[in-house]
This record gives structure tokens, sequence and C-alpha cells, in this order.
């Protein structure tokens, strides 16, 4: 129990005997679990509860008209995941995700690195015009992508223009990595800039010292050191890549499907629920153990 | 800073450069989008001139006008509730420890963490199942739509703004709080007094983000959404799936707008509260600043 809920009186008393102690502390156990009362109880209702049904139907089957049997629990849904279409789907989704993780990380960590080693006024300045896109609508930093990339776009005219044909990436896979590194690119220079700025750079000048190239303290000093920043900024690009819907639904095609599309079409067109339910289970499953290993990574304090 | 850790030479001229780049990604397309959205022109990618049909047309619009102001009593409700809640539950994770305290924080974190699309499949079905029931017992025939879509934006809200009050605890001394309760004040003076006008900041950057997540959501929203009502984000989102139109283009830039205000809202209450401002604003400056003055205040009451 923390001291600041201790009474005075109730302090004297813990002083006393462990029979007073214990008093105080079952007093402080109650109040600790009244005020997280409406929250728990609302979070139970409207969001255990939930999982717990997406879970059930999982294990259920679909019958002929398209809606849920949910007695006689079974895996069929989850060996469906392994059938060829689905396993385009989630290799296909896998592969988007690391390439936009790796592009990411390419264009952010020498625009960390450069933005770390600024004053501190530029600093603040840099980070704020990074601040800026990151908390601008998600659904309308897509759309613009959409009417630049689109038919008779800018994009389109200026390869036009510079002749190189009428180009058209919207619909493609192209146009869905370009949306999603722009959706997740300041997820990965923030903590990619915290861990950066947090090393001693009196290091990099000691290995410079040594005649080392400018490539190895890169490799043996630098990159090593910001390990923390790169581990941090790959999960936080990674998990919603992976499970992106907005960004493959505005820029890409019917070729282009990925995971969260295909989730959403087993619920509103294809009416195939425990598979849809099972995908919504194994992305959920992906997206913990990536938190887990973000927490132990010390993510959390950047 | 040695001379050998700042970049020279032609690496500092590629850096540069590159910085200027992700720059111009950055900011490019939102630049083309607010251009274009003055165009007069139905393609949007040609310059057909200055007009301001498509605000007009904005305006005009029924159905955007309705979804604007559910995504607006969706947003404010929302909010109200979720502060309260997220407010109570920092308050108790981070002041006491009760039975089922580690299972409340983990279930606390859960909604943060999950992908937008289990959430909204989360949503679809207890919503399936949950109307199927209340037909079925109480003979009450409830459809999606206001209800439903408030409901699931308080069950991601709780969470971020518990999160950002939980920051604001974890930093805060308790002494003040024990100097409080040892002068004989009551817990609900200790809290209205020395507690709440020091969190006040944190509590005000929950609710600033609980109302931009809830006015952006998409996914979630749309499968919570019914035939009742829709918000203006799933709205435009089947907009777009239609096709591109100038129309679309003027209301994101109003979305953008609005995102853009709310930021330099929250900015502002952050950095600028002490200088004027509204007495709510400048005194929880000063119970920030001078937060022994409050406490003394207590004592010579």
């Amino acid at each position: 129990m923390t001291r600041a809920a201790v009474r005075p009186e109730e302090q004297e008393a813990a002083a006393a005997t462990p029979e007073y102690e214990k008093a105080a502390n079952r007093a402080a156990s109650r109040r600790g679990l009244l005020l997280s009362l409406p929250a728990y109880a609302y979070l139970v209702l409207f969001f255990a509860v939930p999982l717990g049904i997406v879970m059930i139907y999982s294990f259920a089957t679909r019958n002929r008209f398209g809606g849920t049997d949910l007695s006689g629990w079974n895996l069929e849904a989850y060996r469906k995941l392994g059938e060829p279409i689905v396993r385009d789907i989630l290799f296909r989704s896998l592969w988007l995700a690391i390439l936009t993780t790796l592009i990411c990380l390419a264009v952010s960590y020498p625009f960390a690195y450069f933005m770390a080693t600024r004053t501190p006024l530029l600093r603040n300045v840099m980070l704020v015009f990074v601040m800026i896109p990151f908390w601008t609508n998600f659904l309308v930093r897509n759309y613009a992508w959409r009417v630049l990339l689109g038919n008779d776009g800018l994009f389109t005219n200026i390869t036009e223009a510079i002749g190189l044909g009428e180009r058209e990436l919207l619909f493609t896979t192209s146009a869905v990595v370009i949306g999603l590194v722009y959706g997740s690119l300041p997820f990965m220079v923030l903590p990619l800039y915290a861990s950066i700025e947090r090393i001693d750079l009196s290091l990099v000048e000691a290995s410079r010292d040594l005649y080392a190239s400018g490539f190895q303290t890169f490799r043996r000093i630098l990159f090593p050191l910001s390990m923390p920043g790169v581990i941090a900024g790959s999960i936080l690009v990674f998990v919603p890549s992976l499970g992106a819907y907005v960004t493959p639904e505005i820029l890409g095609g019917a070729k282009t499907t990925l995971l969260g599309s295909y989730i959403v079409t087993q619920f509103l067109t294809a009416r195939n629920w425990p598979v849809g339910a099972s995908l919504s289970f194994v992305l959920m499953a992906v997206m913990l153990v990536a938190t887990v290993v973000y927490f132990r990574t010390g993510g959390r304090n950047l | 800073m040695s001379s050998t850790v700042q970049p020279r030479g032609t690496t500092k001229i590629a850096l540069s450069v590159h910085s200027w780049l992700v720059y111009i990604f950055f900011f490019a397309p939102i630049f083309v989008l607010i251009v274009f959205s003055f165009s007069d022109d139905r393609n949007v990618g040609r310059w057909g001139g200055f007009t301001l049909e498509w605000y007009q047309g904005f305006f005009d619009h029924s159905q955007i006008q309705s979804a604007v102001w559910v995504s607006v009593r969706v947003a404010l409700l929302s909010t109200v509730i979720s502060v309260v809640l997220g407010t109570l539950a920092a308050l108790a994770l981070e002041r006491f420890k009760f039975r089922g305290r580690q299972v409340f924080d983990a279930l606390l974190y859960l909604p943060i963490i999950i992908p937008d699309v289990t959430m909204a499949v989360m949503m679809l079905l207890f919503f399936a199942e949950f109307f199927e029931l209340l037909e079925a017992w109480f003979n009450l025939d409830w459809q999606k739509g206001f209800g439903s879509i408030t409901i699931s934006h308080i069950a991601f809200n709780i969470s971020f703004v518990s999160v950002v009050v939980r920051a604001r605890l974890a930093g805060m001394s308790e002494v003040l709080e024990e100097a409080a309760l040892d002068l004989y004040a009551t817990r609900w003076k200790t809290f209205r007094y020395v507690t709440f006008p020091q969190i006040m900041p944190g509590v005000a950057g929950g609710a600033l983000l609980a109302l931009t997540l809830s006015l952006d959501d998409v996914v979630v929203t749309q499968f919570a959404a019914g035939p009742g009502a829709t918000t203006l984000p799933v709205f435009v989102f089947g907009l777009i799936r239609r096709g591109v139109t100038p129309l679309i283009n003027a209301t994101s830039v109003l979305m953008l707008a609005a995102s853009v205000f709310l930021v330099a809202l929250s900015l502002a209450f952050q950095q600028f509260s002490g200088r004027g401002g509204r007495p709510l604003l400048r005194g929880a400056r000063e119970a920030v600043s001078t937060p022994n003055n409050q406490i003394k205040k207590e004592i010579y009451q």
C-alpha cells in the first residue's frame, strides 16, 4: 500500500499492531477497487465479453445460409488458414509489413541521426514538423495519396510530362507500400531519435579518433547503441502495417488484398464469420507477442 | 559537440538533403490536397481556377452535415465518459494496491495494442449478439447507431486517457497528498485541492487525445455504425471507395483543419496556459508550478 493512501490515525495504528495494519490494507484495497470499478466493469462488459464472443465464433461452424452454428466447437476455421488463398494473403501481408518496416528504418535512421546532432532549438522545430502529419486524420492522409497517384493525378501528369509515358501506381502493391510507409514513418522516427539522442556521442568521437571509418563506427558503435530505438520503432511500424485495413482499401486493388481487408470481407460479404474470427485472433496473438518484446527491450522508456 | 560527431562535408550535405526530402514526402500530399480543394475542375489532378464551390457543397450536403453532427456528438459524449472513467482508473492503479489490480492493468492496456480490425470484429459480433438478446428477452428492437458507436469509442478511449493521466500521476510526488492527509483534509478535499489541480494537464491532454481518436476512427466505427447513424470519417470512407471527387477534397481539408486545431489547442494548453488565459487554465498552471500555495491555503483556511 502506498504511503499517501494512509491517513494519520491509520499510520499510527499500523505502527501499533499487525492487526491494524491489515485493516488499513483492506481499507486501501477497498478504495482502489471502488475507484477502478466503473472502468473495470465497463471494460469487462464492452471489451472482454466481445473478445470472448470472437473466440467462441472462431471455434464455430458456418452453416449453409451464411449464418453461424455456435454448437459443436471445432478447429475447422483455424484449419482453413492453411488453405492456399488464405496462406497467400497471410504471406503477402507479412511481406508487405516487413518491407514497410525496412523502408521506414532506412529512411528514418539518417533523418533521426541528423536531427539528434542539431542544436536543441532546431531539434524541437524538426520534431514538431514530424509530429504534425502524425497528428492529422489518418483517413485524410491516405486519401491525399489517392489524389496524388490516381488516374489523371499529379503523379501521372508528371511522368507524362518528363516523357516516361502514362505511368499509374494506384491500385498496385507499390501504392500500398507508399501509403503504409507514409502512415507509419513518424512511429519509426520518434523512437529512433529518442534513442540516438540519448547515446553519449563521445563514443562515436572515440571510435573516429581510433581510426575507425565512418561506416565501421556506424556498424560497431552507433547502430548497436541505438538498438532499443530500432526495435521499438520496428514493432510500432510492423504491427499496425500487418493489420492495416484503411490504406490497402484506399490505395490497393483486387490483387493486393491484405489480412485486414480479408477479415472484413469475411464478415461483410463472404459471411464466413468463423474464419474471420479466427484470423482476427491470429492477428491479435502476433500483436501480443510483439508488445511483450517491446516492453522487454525497454520500448516503454523511450 | 565535437567536430567528429557533427556530420561534415558531403555527409552533412547528403543528410541535410535527405531530411528535406523526408519533409517533402511528409507534406507534399497534404499540400496538394489543400491546393486542389480550391480547384474549379471536376478532375482532381488539373487546376481549373480558384473556387469555393466544393466547400459550399460540403455545407449543402445533408448527409455530410448529419454525419458531422453524429461525429461531434459521439466525440464529446465518449470523451466526457472516458475521461471520468479513465481518470478514476489511473488513480486506482497509481495510488492503491487492490485485489485484481494486475488483471485490470492488463485489461486496460489491451484496447491500445489490439489491432483496429480485431476490435471492429469484436464490436460487430458483440452488438449482433447483444441486440438479439434484447429482442429475445425484452422484446426490444434496437438498431446499431449513435449508441453503439459511442459505446465502442468509450471502450478504446478509457485506456488512452488512463495512460496519459497515469504518466502524470507517476511523475508527481505523493508528499503533497500525504501532507494534506496529515493535516486532516478529507480524502475528497485532498483530491479536489491537491491531486486534481496537479493532474489537470494530464486530464486535459487525455481528453484531447480521446476527442481526436474518436473523430478520426474509421474501422471500429464502420462495424459499430448502422442504418441509424454514421460518422463523418465512415461516410467519407464510403465516398472514397466510389471514387475521388473535389467534394471529398474539401471535406478532407476541413477534417485536416479540425485535427490541426485540436493539436494546436493541446499545445497551447501545455505551453501558454500561464500567460493570461481563462481562470481554469491559469489555475491548473499555478497548481503545477507552485503546488505549495495550494497546501498553504488548505492549512490556513
